[in-house]
């Protein structure tokens, strides 16, 4: 037989704990990516013209190149220019900026989506543009958008593999380090895919059933 | 700065290797879309359930893990392809199952009456399918499309990490001999940016000249 | 129901013997009986919802039945006959018996990306494998005979409504059908393209061996060229006979309400 049980269940163990960093970076990645999404929706509504275009530059230019230079481009980079960060956390805010261009534009939906109106009104009682944007147009721009954001979540999930790439010994990495250890790559590769798909699915389900419950009436 | 500028000569080689692997890549995701997207809508549902097989599971694990895993890990069972192989199998599987689902909702967008006329006149399911159906539906595929061949172009990037020499790794292998990673990658990136440019604009020109064949009216 | 005996003198095409439909909990057609001859131009009117778009679509093989049996030209439709019972019909039985039938939809549903030319050729050169030049020739012929002969390279969408229509009845008559199927044709025509199309259907009227079956809600038209009249209502005719006679001395009550709140419209 090809597959050899007794080794799989060998490294399953360890492969394990490595789910735990590939799942912290899923986590943390997204946090930030919500964070820096936000603020480049905000700053494609800028009154400045220059910085409204640069932002859009900037989201179409992450957006159109490989996540894997853009970590090269930090992991390798930073240091160059005197900071040094541990390969996870220079893993993390490369995730966290790609994902951030995407999901930048989900939230520009969302904006627009708000009708003028809610502006107006705001403008008419008088609030200041940090509280018209916080207490009266946000609120109504990001509920609908909840279910886009989902699927980057998981494409967050799947890209985190690209870390390997960059010495984090998240899932993928150890697969292949143990692969190169035992020459056996069949066993820990093997259970790393079924792993992803796993959660892909259950994913996917949770996504379906979260839209089941907000959806229709957001759209 | 000046002397990695000298290197710009050595990238545009090793984009070659890039593009040539996006085309290939395209065409093999696009047949696999197509293949794989018209049998979920299959009257067999043995057919539905291997096509949705492929689907979950290649979209399922990320590009790189299949591409590891392909590379790595099928040797085991006497298939050993080499990484150029594997790249392109792999990768536009991946790509292929993500086109199946643009593939899949293109079909079911085309109206009911189309598939009854065609039914009407006597086509079997896959000349209907044929003649009927998918020239319509590839028009509404083709915005998708256009931006999955950019993420195809992103995902060559991943064949550095299986030995291939292609812009990304000619560009790490210039970082540590010039010591100069940040100008080395950024301009690894502007190539990048240039040709995702180029696929998009090429891509926007086929949609309207498709649109156009199915006699759609287009605002370009 | 109130039926004379038909205009039987030929033989039956179309027969449907006690046939059932539902949607859901909803009887489309209750144990219709309904007998066309050949050559018969036959008008199915009735409310909408009422199942007479459903007894067209049953003989385009559009939608299964649920009880009863079809018979074409004394074959059943859907059904294979063996060992002396009736089983479910395969793909291929039902492709052999469409080859009698064509239809004619309410929208046209033309092919967009092709001519009218190819609209009209399309079934001949894939389905009936007929060599390009030949499809062509009867495509252009069909195209005349609808007044459409200086469209030929038109897309459907460089067409009016009226004119798609007439493509789609030259598109169903090159494929020489013994039964000729109009499912509400000029519904969704402006009322100026109607006449067009009309003419193009009167003029069909004319073959003798064209067996014709029209649902429609121009009354005047389908008393001016049918045969026959049958009135549905809750998935069973409530009435049925010439022309003149239902259209003008109808005697089911039903009937009566009907006609009348369709001529006040």
């Amino acid at each position: 037989m090809i597959w050899d049980w007794e080794y799989a269940i060998d490294v399953l163990p360890a492969l394990a704990e490595a789910s735990l960093v590939t799942l912290a970076a899923t986590f943390w990645g997204f946090f930030f990516a919500l964070i820096i999404g936000l603020v480049l929706a905000l700053l494609r509504r800028s009154q400045i013209w220059l910085i409204r275009a640069s932002t859009g530059f900037f989201v179409e230019f992450v957006r159109s190149t490989p996540l894997l230079v853009q970590l090269y481009l930090l992991y390798f980079g930073l240091p160059q220019i005197g900071i040094t960060m541990t390969p996870f956390t220079v893993g993390v805010i490369g995730l966290a900026v790609h994902v951030g261009a995407y999901i930048s534009e989900v939230y520009r939906a969302g904006l627009d989506n708000v009708p003028a109106g809610q502006l107006e009104a705001a403008t008419a009682l008088n609030f200041d543009s940090y509280r018209r944007m916080m207490f009266i147009i946000l609120p109504q721009a990001i509920p609908p958008i909840i279910p886009a954001l989902d699927n980057y979540l998981v494409l967050m999930f799947k890209d985190t593999s690209l870390l390997s790439a960059i010495a984090v010994v998240e899932m993928l990495q150890l697969a292949k380090i143990l692969g190169s250890e035992s020459f056996r790559f069949l066993e820990p590769m093997t259970i790393v895919g079924v792993f992803f798909i796993v959660m892909s699915l259950l994913a996917a389900s949770g996504i379906r059933y979260v839209e089941a419950r907000v959806g229709r009436g957001s759209t | 700065m000046d002397n990695v500028l000298n290197y710009v000569p050595e990238l545009i080689e090793a984009t070659a290797i890039t593009i040539q692997l996006t085309l290939a890549i395209i065409i093999v995701a696009f047949v696999a879309a197509l293949v794989a997207g018209s049998a979920r809508l299959s009257r067999w549902r043995i057919v539905r359930l291997v096509a949705g097989i492929y689907v979950e599971v290649f979209r399922g694990a990320s590009a790189l893990i299949i591409l590891f895993w392909i590379y790595y890990a099928l040797p085991f069972f006497g298939v050993s392809l080499d990484a150029y192989m594997a790249a392109v199998i792999g990768l536009g599987l991946n790509s292929g199952a993500y086109g199946a689902e643009i593939v899949r909702g293109a079909i079911l967008a085309v109206p009911k009456g189309q598939y009854e006329a065609a039914t009407a006149l006597n086509f079997t399911s896959l000349q209907r399918l044929r003649y009927v159906i998918l020239p319509q539906a590839i028009v509404m595929m083709m915005p998708p499309f256009g931006n999955k061949c950019v993420e195809i172009l992103k995902a060559t990037s991943l064949v550095s990490l299986i030995t291939l020499t292609d812009l990304t790794a000619r560009g790490k292998q210039l970082a540590t001999i010039t010591f100069q990673p940040i100008e080395v990658f950024l301009i690894v990136l502007v190539i990048y940016f240039v040709i995702a440019s180029i696929i998009s604009f090429v891509m926007r020109r086929l949609e309207a000249a498709l649109a156009r064949n199915v006699g759609r009216r287009v605002v370009a | 129901m109130a039926t004379e005996t038909p205009i039987a003198d030929g033989e039956p095409i179309i027969r449907f013997d006690k046939v059932r439909k539902c949607f859901g909990d909803h009887n489309v057609l209750d144990q219709l009986d309904l007998v066309v001859t050949r050559g018969e131009k036959l008008a199915i009117i009735g409310p909408s919802g009422s199942g007479k778009s459903t007894i067209l679509r049953i003989l385009m093989t559009l939608e299964p039945i649920d009880g009863g049996v079809v018979e074409i030209a004394g074959e059943p439709l859907w059904h294979l006959r063996r060992n002396g019972s009736l089983v479910p019909a395969d793909e291929k039985h039902l492709r052999r018996m469409r080859r009698h039938i064509g239809m004619v939809f309410q929208h046209f549903n033309l092919f967009p990306h092709m001519t009218a030319l190819g609209n009209v050729t399309a079934a001949l050169t894939h389905v009936l494998k007929m060599p390009k030049k030949e499809a062509e020739e009867r495509g252009v012929q069909l195209l005349h005979r609808v007044g459409l002969a200086d469209k030929l390279n038109s897309r459907p969408s460089q067409l009016s409504g009226g004119q798609q229509q007439r493509v789609a009845i030259a598109r169903a008559l090159a494929m020489r059908p013994s039964i000729m199927m109009f499912d509400e044709a000029t519904s969704a025509l402006d009322p100026e393209l109607v006449g067009e199309v009309l003419n193009v259907m009167r003029d069909l009227a004319h073959e003798h061996d064209l067996t014709m079956v029209i649902v429609t809600h121009q009354m005047g038209f389908a008393g001016e060229i049918c045969d026959r009249v049958s009135f549905i209502d809750s998935g069973r005719i409530v009435e049925e006979g010439p022309p003149d006679r239902v259209l003008k001395q109808p005697r089911e009550q039903r009937t009566q309400s009907f006609l009348r709140a369709v001529l006040d419209s």
